[in-house]
């Protein structure tokens, strides 16, 4: 008796045991495919010899650091390509972006969330249904629009600048909707208390509710700073110069030229990757909450 | 109700409220209605009209009618742009959405080192698709490409090489794969939060009556998670219909059409060839498409709303 129950406890341990190595197996696999074009990236733009990063293309050594490394690449693309000036495009119109983003997005929410006022419900129905109209699908006219619109300073066209790839994506009705739901669950019973203690509406706003909805924000934040950085349509049409040009543009111009380099690309493509990554590994928590908020709840 | 009470007695309270209101709502409604609303009220008008980006002085500008949605059943560029994008639908969608949940599933584990693995399945997510394109492209260099090498070695010798990008009959597949690499990650995330709300006490309940593993998948884990799939599906199938960036960089749609997309188009058309008037009729047909869409996602899970 002892003896079965020992013997099947041992084979069910086996079993669990194998189990488990295949589970790992499999996910070592996935790793493998997940990561290695961006292996191959980061690992070819250190290969100082073209021919070589092109000839390694064919074994096992297109994924090694073998051969003539340096870092010659990168300081190609700072001289002949302007890179820090790409970088800096990007990095401003996604800061202007996301914070002004945050500011007013959070601003309406809070109005539609917690304060009475007529056409509340109407607004509300509105900033919902405008979720669905997709930038895709606005582009082209708009396009035409800020061709011809008038900026400070006499300027008859929006082209050519940083403000045309930033206003038009401040307020967003997704971003709105996801700080609605979070302002709306707060109880009210804190609102109130200060409200007796007589606190102002604003200042209920910048002394209550902000300090609690830190999660709202870091997630509005992510996604809007994703959805800047990876921008690319928008900028392609509005944009003739490297003068004002993020990096996607830049990276696909330099890509539409001949011949093609593919030691500096690779070290291009790492340069607008790597900072995202390190990015997200530092803040890998609230990157993931931001991608689960998206989902709607069942 | 509570807002009646708390605000009794205080007149001016309410209107101040009322106009704080408006105060922080305008500077989004101005936004909003300056770059959605007047852009997409004005792409059903131009839609209708020959307008160019820059006007041309020997064609005015005038309606005329619906020749530009005429038009579109006559332009094969238009029409294999849409059947590509279906057939992405078709292809990239299932596939994404089955492995997006095997791997919500597989990391969901309470195995050591789960996270390293979660961060490496979403790390495609984080990194741009220009970027991917481009890294993907000399992947799928001809000849020796790295794709090619692998074929090559698992098949002894008898796959390949293929000329990935310049084949008219793979170029579209080999856009689907990155797709599907790059994007995959996201949804695996909106699966694991919801697989992570399973009460598990429906899984404890579960194996007291005696059900299997794969009889708990089946039972409780794909009905649970019966919105999330609606959600997945829909959102990656109006994500299909937006496909432009990788097509953009790698191919622009080419070889002969053979990967091109609606948005492509629509930037072909109104940005390349500087035809507003007939691009805004594309985009108006993709918003439809788009907007079916999610008419049929609300509709199915209102459904469910009202079933429990």
């Amino acid at each position: 008796m002892a003896k079965t129950s020992a013997t099947y406890s041992f084979s069910y341990r086996i079993r669990k045991a194998i189990g488990a190595w295949i589970k790992y197996l499999v996910m070592i696999i996935l790793a493998i495919f997940f990561l290695f074009p961006i292996v191959f990236m980061i690992v070819s733009s250190f290969k100082e010899n073209e021919l070589q990063v092109i000839s390694d293309m064919s074994s096992l050594n297109a994924l090694l650091p073998v051969g003539e490394l340096g870092i010659q690449n990168y300081k190609d693309i700072f001289t002949s390509l302007d890179f820090g000036h790409l970088m800096f495009n990007s990095v401003f119109i996604m800061l202007i972006t996301v914070i002004s983003g945050l500011l007013v997005n959070s601003l309406i929410a809070y109005a539609l969330a917690r304060l009475q006022f007529k056409g509340k419900g109407i607004l509300l129905g509105i900033v919902i249904a405008l979720i669905i109209i997709p930038f895709e699908a606005v582009a082209i006219p708009l396009l035409l629009f800020v061709n011809k619109l008038p900026w400070f300073g006499g300027a008859r066209s929006w082209l050519d600048t940083y403000h045309v790839q930033i206003i038009p994506f401040i307020a967003d009705a997704f971003s709105i909707f996801l700080f609605y739901q979070f302002f709306v669950n707060i109880p009210k019973e804190l609102e109130e208390a200060a409200l007796i203690d007589g606190a102002s509406l604003f200042g209920i706003f910048w002394k209550i509710i902000l300090p609690l909805s830190k999660p709202i924000f870091a997630t509005v934040a992510i996604l809007q700073a994703l959805a800047s950085w990876n921008r690319f349509m928008w900028p392609l049409m509005v944009t003739r110069g490297p003068g004002v040009r993020p990096l996607t543009v830049g990276i696909q111009s330099f890509f539409g030229q001949d011949p093609r380099l593919w030691g500096d690309l690779m070290a291009f493509s790492s340069m607008i990757t790597i900072p995202v990554l390190i990015l997200f590994l530092l803040f890998q928590k609230w990157f993931v909450q931001s991608v689960a908020s998206t989902g709607i709840k069942g | 109700m509570a807002d009646n009470r708390r605000t009794k007695g205080f007149p001016t309270f309410r209107k101040k409220e009322s106009l704080l209101a408006w105060l922080f709502s305008t500077p989004a409604i101005v936004l909003l209605i300056v770059f959605l609303i007047i852009p997409f009220v004005w792409a059903i008008y131009l839609s209708f009209t020959n307008q160019r980006l820059i006007p041309n002085l020997n064609i005015p500008t005038e309606i005329v009618g619906f020749r530009n949605y005429i038009r579109l059943f006559e332009d094969e560029a238009f029409l294999r742009g849409l059947l590509n994008n279906f057939y992405f639908v078709a292809v990239v969608v299932p596939i994404q959405t089955l492995l997006a949940l095997g791997l919500a599933i597989l990391i969901n584990q309470e195995l050591k080192g789960m996270n390293i693995f979660r961060t490496i399945y979403f790390g495609p997510v984080v990194t741009a698709m220009t970027v991917v394109a481009i890294v993907w492209t000399f992947l799928y260099n001809p000849g020796e490409g790295l794709i090619n090498a692998f074929l090559n070695a698992i098949s002894l010798g008898n796959l390949g090489p293929y000329d990935w990008l310049l084949d008219t009959k793979l170029v579209f597949p080999a856009i689907m794969f990155l797709s599907i690499w790059q994007g995959v990650g996201f949804q695996m995330i909106i699966y694991l939060a919801g697989l992570q709300e399973i009460p598990s006490s429906l899984y404890e309940a579960a194996q007291v009556d005696g059900a299997n593993k794969w009889q708990q998948f089946t039972n409780i884990t794909i009905p649970q998670l019966r919105n999330t799939t609606i959600f997945v599906l829909l959102s990656t199938t109006i994500l299909a219909f937006k496909l432009f960036d990788q097509v953009k960089v790698m191919t622009n749609g080419g070889p002969q059409n053979a990967s091109m997309t609606t948005m492509v188009h629509v930037v072909e058309m109104g940005w390349g060839q500087l035809k507003v008037g007939y691009a805004s009729a594309i985009s108006i047909i993709f918003f439809l498409i788009v907007l079916g869409v999610s008419v049929i996602q609300q509709s199915i899970m209102k459904e469910k709303g009202s079933e429990s």
